[in-house]
C-alpha cells in the first residue's frame, strides 16, 4: 500500500469520489476518420499475441502500484477496438482481474464499429467479460455516411447493432450532427429515428473539426463546404435536449444522454475525476499515489510504446497534478456533467480555483446555479461551457 | 591637408522609391573600389532593418569616394544619402543644403513621381546643380525619351544630355561619375581659415562611439581635439574623433571647407543635436550661425500602450532609448480609463510612427496598441483662450467652445488617368478641396487642399488600394483653419471608450459612427451576453449595433484523455484575453482600436 503522509487524507483520497476506472487503448483502424483526431493507426498486419502480452504487462505493472483498489470500470477504446481478438480482451482482462479485485457491477465496455465483421466477434467479446458496446453508427443516412469516411451503410449499422443487443446487456451508439449540409429538420429526423433504435443510452456529438484531421485541411483550403454557422448548430443542440428528453433520456453529460441508471460509469470516472489507468499506446491515466496524483500518458507510436513496454514501461511521460491543477481539472471535467461539483471537495484541494467575481457574474447571467454544495452548469450555460469555465478559474 | 575646394564634389541623389537611388549609389561606391566586391552587399547605404526592408531612407547616410576623372585629376565625391519620405521634408532640406548639385533619378519606364517632385523642388530651392539620370533604360518598357520631355515639362530642368544607365547591369555608370565631376560645382566658397562654420547634417547613436554627428564644414579647419559649442543649443564639447565614411569610418586630423565628415565628442543623447544646428569653435567662434535653423515639430499624434500592462516600465525604457536617437520624436506619460498606463507620442508624420511603433515592438518585443492618430486641433474658447488638443480625450466642455480649427495640406497626387476619377473620388470623400488639375502625358497631376486628419490615417492606404499603387503622393502643412468638427465617443455596452474617440467632421459623424459601429461588432468576439455598440456625439446616439450573445461553444468529447487538452486550451485562452482589454464586462481585442478606424471604399 501506498504511504498516505505527504497530504492530509481528504487529499489522498480525492479520487474516490470518482472511483477507479482502467482505459485500454488499440491504437489500430481499417482506415482513418477524416474527422478523428484520436491515436488511430492503419497497419496491414497486427501482431495480437504480442500486442495482449504487452497490455497484461502495463496492467501489471500499473495494478502493482495501486494495490488493493476496487476496479469498477473497464473501457477498450481507439482506434478500432473491435477489431482485436476476443482471445486479446480476454487476456488483458485475465490481468486486469489479477491486479485487482473487480466491484461487483463492474462495467466493461468496447467501442466497436457497427459492421459485420466486427459483429461476428461479439459473442467472444462477451465471453471474455465485456457487458457493454458503444458502436460507432455515427449516422443513419447512407450519404453522409460516406462524407465521414465511414466503412458501413445505415443498413450494415442496424443489423450489427441488433447482434449487439442480443449479445450485451448494454449498448450504446454514437451519433454525430452539425454535418455538412444537414438541416435542422434533417437532424430532427434522424435523431427521432434513432431513438426508436435507442436503449438507454446514446451519445450525440457536435462534429467538431479538429487539427491533425483531413476535414482540418479541407477547411484550410476552404474545400469543406456546408458546415453550418454558430446560430445552426446551437439550434440543433437544443433539439436535441428536446428530442431526447421527450424519450426520458437525461442529458447527464454534455453530449451524453441515458435513462436513470444507464449512464457511461467508466466515463463518470473522468467527469467525475476519480483515478485512471491508462494503458496503450498515447493513453492518459490519473493516478493517486502517495496523496499526489500523477498524470500518466504512453508513448503515441505503437511500435515506440511497444518496445517501451516490452523495456518495462510503456509511458512516456509520468508528471505530478499539482493540488492548484487538479482543481482545474476537476472544474473542466465535473461542469460537463448535470450533476455539477461539489465546492467543498474542490475547496479541499484548490481552495483558490474558482474567480469569486467570475462566479457571481455567472450566477446573475444565469450560466451558472448552486444546488447546496454542488456548483451546477445550466441548461442556458452547457453550450457555452466553454466560455463559462473561462470566466469561472481564477487566472 | 584638406583637398582643395576645386577638386570637391558634393551631392545627393532625388529619386522615388523603387527608382534605383540605392542601387546606383552601390554601383558608385562599387565602380571606384571605395568597397571591396567581397565586401559589398546591397543597399549598403541603408542601414537599419527597417530601411532594407521597406526600401526607404531614415536617416541621412553618407560616402566619400576617391575617384580619378578623365581629366587625370584626383576628385573626392561626397554622396549624401537622404531620406526620400514627406515625414522627413525638414531633414531632406538641410541634406540639400550640405551639397551643391543633385542627380535626378528618374525609372525610365516609369516618368515622374509626385515625391520626386518635393524632393527636387527642395533640390531647386538650395540652389543645386541637377543632373538628370535615366534609370533602367535596358527595360523593355523603358521610354528614355518621353521621360525626358516629361522631366522638362513638369519640372522644368533640361535633360536633353539626361544620363542613360541601367544601375542593376552598371550600364552607363562612367558617365555619371564624369558628369559628377564635369557638370555639378565645387563648393561655392569656403576660407579655411576664418571662423569654423560647420553644418549639422544629422546625427545618429552609435552603441561604442555615443552620438556620431554628420557635419558639412562650410567655413574654417575642423581639428581633432578642438573645443566645439553648438550655436543653436549652446552645449560645449571636445572633439574625440574625427573623419569621413567610406561608407566605414575612416579617421581624419582634420577637415576643410567643403568636406563632409563626421565628428564625435561625448554627446550623450541624439536630442542633444539639432539637425541644421551650426558647429562652431568655443573660442574665436563664428558670430551668426548659417541659416534656415528650425526645430523639428510633431504633427500626428497617438498613443502607444503595453498590450501587457506589466510592460509599462519595459516601454518607458524602450521609448527613451528611441528618443535619445530621434530628436524629432515626443513623448509623454498618458493614462487611459480603459488603456492602463502608456504614452502620448508626437511624429512628423504616419510612416515616421510606423517606423517608431515596429521598432519597438520588433527591437525591444513589446506588443502594443496604437490608438487612433490625431492632429493637433486649435481649440478656440468662448473666453479667447487657445488650446492645442493633441487627444480627442482632452476635449474641452463643448459649451465653452467657441471654434475648433483644423491642419490642412496640400496634397499633390500623379497618378495615370485612368485612375484619376477614383483618386477625385478619395480626395472628395476626404473633404478635400480641388486646387488644381493638369497632365503631362498620360499622367494626371492633381492638388488637393485636405485636412490632414483625413490624410493620417487610412489616406495612403487606400491611394494606394485604388489606384493598384500607380498613384504617387506627397504633401505639405498649410496652415489652420475653421470647420465643423465635433468629438464623437464609442461606447461599448454603454461605457464610453476613450481610446476609440475621434474628432469628425459633423456633416460626416452619422456615416463614420455607422461604420466603426459595424467594425466594432465584427472584430469583438461574441461575449455571454448581448452587446450595444453605439457612436454618440455629446450624450446623443447617432448609430448602433447590437453584437449578439455566444450561444455554442463547448467541447464535443471530452474524456479522459482531453483533460490535459483542455486545461492546455484553456491557459491558451486565458492568455489570449490577457491580449484583450477590458471595458467593463467586455474585452475587446487590440487589434480593434485600429481596425475600427479603417474606411472600406
Amino acid at each position: 500500500m501506498p504511504l498516505r503522509n505527504s497530504w492530509p487524507a481528504a487529499l489522498g483520497e480525492d479520487w474516490r469520489y470518482g472511483g477507479f476506472g482502467l482505459y485500454v487503448h488499440w491504437p489500430f483502424c481499417e482506415a482513418k476518420c477524416p474527422y478523428c483526431d484520436f491515436n488511430s493507426h492503419v497497419a496491414a498486419h497486427v501482431d495480437q499475441e504480442r500486442w495482449a502480452k504487452a497490455l497484461a504487462a502495463e496492467i501489471n505493472r500499473v495494478g502493482a502500484l495501486t494495490e488493493g483498489r476496487v476496479l469498477n470500470s473497464v473501457f477498450f477504446g481507439g482506434g478500432t477496438p473491435s477489431l482485436m481478438e476476443p482471445a486479446t480482451v480476454d487476456t488483458v482482462l485475465k490481468a486486469a482481474q489479477a491486479a485487482w479485485p473487480w466491484a461487483n457491477d463492474i462495467e466493461i465496455s468496447l467501442e466497436a464499429n457497427p459492421r459485420s465483421v466486427e459483429a461476428d466477434r461479439f459473442r467472444g467479446f462477451a465471453d471474455a467479460g465485456v457487458n457493454r458496446v458503444s458502436l460507432g453508427v455515427q449516422s443513419l443516412r447512407d450519404a453522409d455516411l460516406k462524407r465521414l469516411g465511414r466503412l458501413h451503410d445505415a443498413r450494415e449499422a442496424r443489423a450489427a447493432f441488433d447482434t449487439a443487443r442480443a449479445v450485451f446487456d448494454r449498448v450504446s451508439f454514437d451519433l454525430i450532427y452539425a454535418r455538412q449540409d444537414q438541416s435542422l429538420t434533417d437532424w430532427e429526423a434522424e435523431l427521432t429515428e434513432a431513438m426508436q433504435m435507442a436503449v438507454d443510452h446514446l451519445s450525440l456529438y457536435q462534429l467538431t473539426i479538429e487539427p491533425g484531421t483531413a476535414f482540418w485541411d479541407r477547411a484550410q483550403r476552404g474545400r469543406l463546404r456546408g458546415l453550418p454557422g454558430e446560430d445552426l448548430a446551437s439550434d440543433m443542440y437544443q433539439v436535441t435536449q428536446d428530442v431526447t428528453a421527450a424519450h426520458g433520456f437525461s442529458a447527464y453529460e454534455v453530449s451524453n444522454h441515458a435513462k436513470p441508471r444507464a449512464e457511461s460509469r467508466h466515463n463518470l470516472v473522468y467527469w467525475r475525476y476519480g483515478d485512471y489507468a491508462g494503458v496503450g499506446p498515447g493513453a492518459h491515466g490519473r493516478l493517486s499515489l502517495e496523496g499526489r496524483k500523477y498524470a500518466t500518458v504512453g508513448w503515441q507510436a505503437p511500435g515506440k510504446w511497444l518496445a517501451a513496454t516490452e523495456a518495462g514501461s510503456g509511458d512516456e511521460n509520468v508528471e505530478k497534478v499539482p493540488p492548484h491543477e487538479q482543481g482545474i481539472e476537476q472544474i473542466l471535467m465535473g461542469l460537463r456533467l448535470l450533476e455539477g461539483i461539489s465546492v467543498q471537495r474542490l475547496q479541499e484541494v484548490n481552495a483558490g480555483a474558482i474567480d469569486a467575481g467570475g462566479l457571481q457574474e455567472l450566477l446573475d447571467l444565469g450560466f451558472v446555479g448552486m444546488d447546496g454544495d454542488r456548483l451546477i452548469a445550466t441548461e442556458t450555460g452547457r453550450p457555452v461551457l466553454n466560455a463559462v469555465i473561462e470566466k469561472l478559474i481564477a487566472s | 591637408m584638406s583637398t582643395p575646394l576645386s577638386h570637391i564634389r558634393n551631392f545627393s541623389i532625388v529619386a522615388h522609391i523603387d527608382h534605383g537611388k540605392s542601387t546606383l549609389a552601390d554601383r558608385l561606391i562599387q565602380s571606384t573600389n571605395t568597397v571591396s566586391d567581397r565586401d559589398m552587399k546591397d543597399q549598403l547605404l541603408d542601414a537599419m532593418d527597417i530601411e532594407r526592408e521597406r526600401g526607404i531612407t531614415i536617416k541621412a547616410n553618407t560616402v566619400r569616394i576617391d575617384y580619378t576623372a578623365q581629366d587625370g585629376e584626383h576628385y573626392v565625391l561626397n554622396l549624401i544619402d537622404t531620406p526620400g519620405h514627406v515625414d522627413f521634408a525638414y531633414e531632406v532640406s538641410r541634406s540639400m543644403r550640405a551639397v551643391e548639385g543633385s542627380l535626378l533619378v528618374v525609372d525610365a519606364s516609369q516618368g515622374v513621381e509626385a515625391q520626386t517632385l518635393a524632393n527636387v523642388y527642395t533640390a531647386i530651392e538650395a540652389d543645386h546643380e541637377i543632373v538628370p539620370v535615366l534609370n533602367k533604360v535596358d527595360l523593355p518598357a523603358a521610354e528614355p525619351e518621353r521621360v525626358a520631355e516629361q522631366i522638362e515639362d513638369v519640372i522644368g530642368i533640361d535633360a536633353s544630355d539626361a544620363c542613360l544607365i541601367s544601375a542593376k547591369t552598371g550600364l552607363g555608370i562612367p558617365d555619371v561619375l564624369e558628369a559628377i565631376v564635369n557638370r555639378l560645382p565645387p563648393p561655392h566658397e569656403g576660407d579655411p581659415d576664418a571662423p569654423l562654420k560647420a553644418m549639422l547634417v544629422d546625427s545618429w547613436y552609435d552603441p561604442y562611439l555615443g552620438v556620431v554627428v554628420l557635419i558639412r564644414i562650410m567655413d574654417g579647419t575642423l581639428k581633432k581635439g578642438d573645443q566645439i559649442k553648438m550655436m543653436q543649443t549652446g552645449a560645449k564639447y571636445g572633439v574625440d574623433r574625427l573623419g569621413v565614411f567610406r561608407p566605414a569610418m575612416e579617421a581624419k586630423d582634420e577637415l576643410g571647407p567643403g568636406e563632409i565628415g563626421f565628428l564625435t565628442a561625448s554627446i550623450k543623447q541624439v536630442r542633444d543635436t539639432r539637425v541644421g544646428d551650426t558647429i562652431t569653435h568655443e573660442k574665436k567662434g563664428a558670430e551668426t550661425p548659417l541659416p534656415g535653423f528650425k526645430p523639428s515639430q510633431p504633427v500626428v499624434f497617438c498613443g502607444l500602450f503595453p498590450v501587457d500592462s506589466s510592460e509599462f516600465e519595459d516601454l518607458r525604457d524602450a521609448i527613451e532609448k528611441l528618443a535619445l536617437n530621434d530628436a524629432s520624436f515626443s513623448f509623454e506619460m498618458e493614462t487611459s480609463a480603459a488603456l492602463g498606463f502608456g504614452f502620448r507620442c508626437g511624429f512628423l508624420g504616419l510612416l515616421h510612427l510606423e517606423v517608431v511603433r515596429d521598432r519597438i515592438e520588433r527591437e525591444y518585443n513589446i506588443d502594443l496598441i496604437t490608438t487612433a492618430p490625431s492632429v493637433i486641433y486649435h481649440v478656440f474658447m468662448k473666453d479667447g483662450a487657445m488650446i492645442e488638443l493633441h487627444n480627442p480625450a482632452d476635449m474641452p466642455d463643448p459649451s465653452k467652445i467657441d471654434h475648433i480649427e483644423e491642419p490642412r495640406i496640400k496634397a499633390t497626387i500623379l497618378v495615370p488617368d485612368d485612375f484619376l476619377g477614383d483618386v477625385l473620388k478619395l480626395c472628395q470623400d476626404r473633404r478635400g478641396i480641388q486646387l488644381d488639375l493638369t497632365y503631362a502625358g498620360t499622367r494626371a497631376m492633381v492638388v488637393y487642399d485636405l485636412p490632414l486628419n483625413e490624410v493620417v490615417f487610412d489616406f495612403y492606404d487606400r491611394l494606394k488600394s485604388v489606384t493598384k499603387g500607380y498613384a504617387s503622393f506627397d504633401y505639405q502643412m498649410e496652415g489652420y483653419r475653421e470647420d465643423s468638427l465635433v468629438k464623437m465617443q464609442i461606447l461599448v455596452n454603454d461605457e464610453p471608450v476613450d481610446a476609440l474617440s475621434t474628432m469628425v467632421h459633423r456633416d460626416r459623424a452619422e456615416m463614420r459612427g455607422r461604420a466603426m459601429c459595424e467594425k466594432l461588432k465584427d472584430l469583438i468576439p461574441r461575449h455571454m451576453f448581448k452587446i450595444p455598440i453605439q457612436a454618440a456625439i455629446g450624450g446623443k446616439v447617432i448609430a448602433r449595433e447590437t453584437l449578439s450573445a455566444l450561444r455554442k461553444d463547448v467541447t464535443a468529447k471530452c474524456y479522459g484523455g482531453d483533460a490535459t487538452r483542455k486545461k492546455k486550451l484553456l491557459e491558451k485562452q486565458k492568455a489570449g484575453k490577457k491580449k484583450m482589454r477590458q471595458f467593463g464586462r467586455v474585452d475587446i481585442p487590440q487589434e480593434a482600436f485600429i481596425s475600427a478606424l479603417k474606411m472600406d471604399g
